[in-house]
């Protein structure tokens, strides 16, 4: 609030024009700035961060021990599917849309994003979906069972949720969708005079990328839910034998979208931990356009592999090698940025820093997610591993220590230069190794727990997979607890600390234009256009 | 950063402490993929083996590497940062060498994956469907058919709230009242196909899992090598009480199989099994016309 006194008394010094933001809610409710709606979006996710992860306490609780304790296997089923909504469009994508806000026009040196009032709108459908998702809660017959996969015919047998599901989805896309154009006009059209394709920070390069992927796949997204409400109540037979359908096309439907979303995750990651290991490795990133080049090829692979998830279906022999191989040569790329971030720290000066913590543990978990997906792109391997705790151990690692941290990491990095003020280094500290080391007790056992045979997505478990469940729940109850720290951090450092000097990493080389301008950066970020060499 | 070390170590110490008195008055700690009893199964499992040792050498190299530069590398130590930022022959080594690895290791893959894809020249076939939450054996042409559901015992403990301690119940939640009962040496074929949603069977020491999709019909083939009782659950969100509908199949020696088989024939009343006969009859065309 501190903030919002400042700047409207900033804005009656100069009357004649609109430097500074509206007061009170029109701020929030009307905002049209960046860096407004990168707030508005970050916070939102990471209240959606909480409702998500209260979700898969409820899951975890209910699996510290065989037998049933605590909740019926049907509200088991909706906490597995809200988990996984609000965590992946309500968590992550989000809290990736609100980085890109704040730092897309602060690294193109542009004064704010391309299209604001579409930004404004992008964002406010975002409640008012979640609003309609999380009430499914509470109408007759529950929230939505089925999976967050919503494989038909299960997913038709849910009751009032499922349009609510339906209609929730249709509205996260519509907002992604909104949001990836604007980063696409932006960063297309408001680059600083200079500023090549080559040149652009590689948080950058990563989001223009996601956000191709975004306009691509979220318009199939809706097809395929919408060809389930057809089903449901129009009697169309898209999905079922009976009338000629097949219930496989909406899974290839449906994986033709969300392969692609796996790397809309994953790649603004790669991007925050390309600026960050540069920073405090004292070194230029190595090798920038194979850096480039590699996420371009990810992007392309991922719309050909997507029939990897439904390898049990029942496909074509060669069909089953295509989306193996093509698979495989995933790992090409992605081994190429991770060699690429490790030459980088080869010979550098390397200080360790929370953002730096979070961008480390990020290199080792998410090549651990790695490997476990080549293990999953091995056709007769994956029958074995397919729907067992084996494949919610890799997702895991690839989306908590790997989009998660990256987004964690980003935070830390760019904090000080948001609020103006620097953070408490030990608590952050603190909060980094708590969630480094709960976060492997909670996910690396669920490898053990799906080699050993135990399907994904069950209440209650027989008791030869005990032992394991337990210390992965109690990694969840350490690992959930730990957030709590952060959020107290970033809340202590909004409202003041220690000031934030312009570069903010006095003592590391980071680089980019977002660190000439001050902390906090001016409300219009660059009203003149920087020159770049 | 040493102090950082010490808690870290302190902190994985004190939570793996925390687990093992638990653990010790508790079953065995597995931690890989049991081998299985047919030649698939073991070829999937030395696979796995494979890839995964492949991926711990790596992971010693490239981990190896970023432990290397953090500890080599530090700035509270002066070290003075290189300038370089790119070698042309390194990113052409470091996208060659993984592109070879990868057919070293899709070449034994593919090789056998033919091999389960392979359904021909089976011995025996079972058409197997699935229902919320329960499994049908039929065998088509032995016209002998029943449905397999949890066993009584597990399905009291599970209830909510049951107050029975699940390790007073043997193999809770692997076991039927009726298992599969099939011949050990002999080729099964397995048709699947379900009458409501998509679910999915898995024997894991037979190595195979297919879903079972409604108005569709999978194949599948094991051949167990030895008798004995294999447990598995259905692998594929089915609802509710998607956790208990395990998958049982008592293998036993040939001789065995055909006095259970004879018993099953003619043990049962005969209305019931004129009604199996002419419900095998209508499904056995119906699926055979399928699956060809």
């Amino acid at each position: 609030m501190a903030h919002t006194h400042e700047a409207a008394h900033h804005a009656d010094d100069h009357s004649h024009d609109h430097h500074g933001p509206e007061k009170g809610w029109r701020r929030w409710v009307y905002a049209t700035n960046h860096k407004d709606i990168g707030t508005m979006y970050l916070v939102f996710s990471l209240i959606m961060f909480f409702v998500g992860g209260t979700m898969a306490l409820v899951i975890r609780a209910e699996l510290f021990q065989p037998g049933l304790q605590l909740v019926d296997p049907m509200f088991f089923n909706s906490m597995t599917t809200m988990h996984a909504l609000v965590m992946i469009f309500g968590a992550v994508m989000p809290a990736f849309v609100g980085l890109a806000n704040w730092m897309v026009p602060l690294q193109i040196g542009a004064p704010d994003m391309a299209l604001p009032r579409m930004n404004n709108f992008s964002f406010w459908i975002m409640p008012f979906a979640f609003t309609l998702l999380l009430s499914t809660l509470f109408v007759p017959g529950g929230a939505p069972a089925g999976g967050w996969t919503m494989y038909p015919p299960l997913v038709l047998q849910n009751g009032t949720s499922f349009p609510m599901l339906i209609f929730a989805v249709h509205l996260m896309g519509a907002s992604s969708i909104m949001g990836a154009i604007n980063v696409v006009v932006t960063i297309m059209n408001m680059r600083a005079p200079g500023m090549s394709l080559l040149k652009m920070p590689l948080f950058v390069w990563s989001w223009l990328i996601t956000a191709y992927l975004l306009v691509a796949v979220m318009p199939v997204l809706a097809g395929a839910v919408t060809m389930l409400l057809t089903d449901h109540y129009f009697g169309t037979t898209f999905f079922e034998a009976a009338g000629g359908g097949d219930p496989v096309m909406f899974q290839h439907i449906f994986w033709f979208f969300g392969h692609p979303e796996v790397y809309i995750m994953i790649l603004p990651a790669f991007g925050v931990v390309s600026e960050i290991i540069p920073t405090f490795s004292r070194k230029p990133l190595f090798g920038y356009d194979a850096m480039v080049y590699a996420t371009a090829s990810i992007a392309f692979l991922s719309f050909i592999v997507w029939a990897h998830h439904m390898f049990t279906v029942g496909m074509p022999l060669a069909g089953q090698l295509f989306f193996m191989l093509a698979t495989m040569l995933i790992a090409v790329p992605t081994g190429v940025k991770v060699f690429n971030w490790t030459a980088t720290m080869f010979k550098g000066s390397i200080s360790f820093e929370p953002p730096m913590l979070f961008a480390l543990s990020f290199l080792f978990l998410f090549t651990i997610g790695g490997f476990s997906g080549l293990m999953l792109a091995i056709v007769p391997a994956d029958f074995q591993y397919h729907d067992t705790y084996f494949v919610v151990a890799h997702f895991h690692y690839v989306l908590v220590p790997g989009a998660i941290f990256g987004i964690m990491a980003a935070v830390y990095y760019w904090l000080p230069k948001w609020t103006g003020h620097m953070y408490n280094n030990k608590l952050a500290t603190w909060h980094f190794w708590l969630s480094t080391i709960f976060v492997n007790v909670l996910f690396f056992p669920q490898h053990f727990l799906g080699l050993a045979g135990m399907p994904r997505r069950i209440p209650d478990y027989s008791t030869q997979f005990a032992d394991w469940n337990m210390v992965s729940s109690i990694g969840a109850f350490g690992f959930g607890l730990s957030q709590l720290l952060f959020a107290y951090i970033v809340w202590q450092t909004a409202r003041g600390g220690v000031k934030a000097s312009a570069k903010v990493w006095d003592t590391a080389t980071p680089h980019g234009l977002e660190w000439t301008l001050s902390s906090p950066p001016p409300y219009h970020s660059f009203e003149v256009a920087p020159e770049v060499k | 950063m040493s102090k950082i070390l010490k808690y870290a170590a302190a902190s994985v110490a004190a939570s793996v402490m925390a687990c093992l008195p638990v653990g010790a008055a508790l079953a065995a700690w597995d931690l890989n993929m049991p081998v299985g009893v047919t030649e698939l199964s073991r070829d999937i499992h030395g696979l796995h083996m494979l890839i995964f040792w492949i991926c711990v050498i790596i992971a010693f190299a490239v981990f190896g590497m970023m432990i290397y530069s953090i500890v080599k590398f530090r700035h509270s130590q002066g070290a003075v940062p290189a300038k370089f930022d790119h070698s042309t022959r390194a990113e052409i080594v470091w996208t060659i060498i993984p592109v070879a690895i990868l057919v070293g290791m899709a070449i034994p893959a593919a090789e056998t994956l033919i091999r389960i894809e392979d359904t021909r020249n089976s011995e025996l076939t079972i058409k197997v469907t699935g229902y919320q939450w329960k499994w049908q054996y039929e065998y088509l042409d032995q016209k002998v058919s029943f449905f397999s559901t949890l066993a009584r015992d597990s399905d009291a403990a599970r209830q909510l709230d049951s107050g029975i301690d699940p390790q007073t119940v043997e193999h809770y939640l692997l076991n039927v009242d009726k298992p599969l009962v099939v011949p050990e040496d002999t080729k099964v074929r397995v048709l699947l196909t379900s009458a409501d949603v998509i679910h999915a069977w898995w024997v894991p020491a037979f190595g195979m899992k297919k879903d079972a999709i409604p108005g569709f019909v999978n194949e599948l083939w094991f051949n167990a090598e030895e008798p004995g009782i294999y447990r598995g659950q259905c692998a594929e969100l089915c609802g509710r009480d998607h956790g208990f509908m395990p998958v049982v199949v008592d293998v036993r020696p040939k001789a065995e199989y055909e006095a259970w088989l004879k018993a099953q024939q003619g043990g049962e009343s005969a209305p019931a099994q004129a009604a199996v006969e002419k419900i095998n009859d209508g499904a056995a065309t119906e699926v055979v016309a399928k699956a060809e």
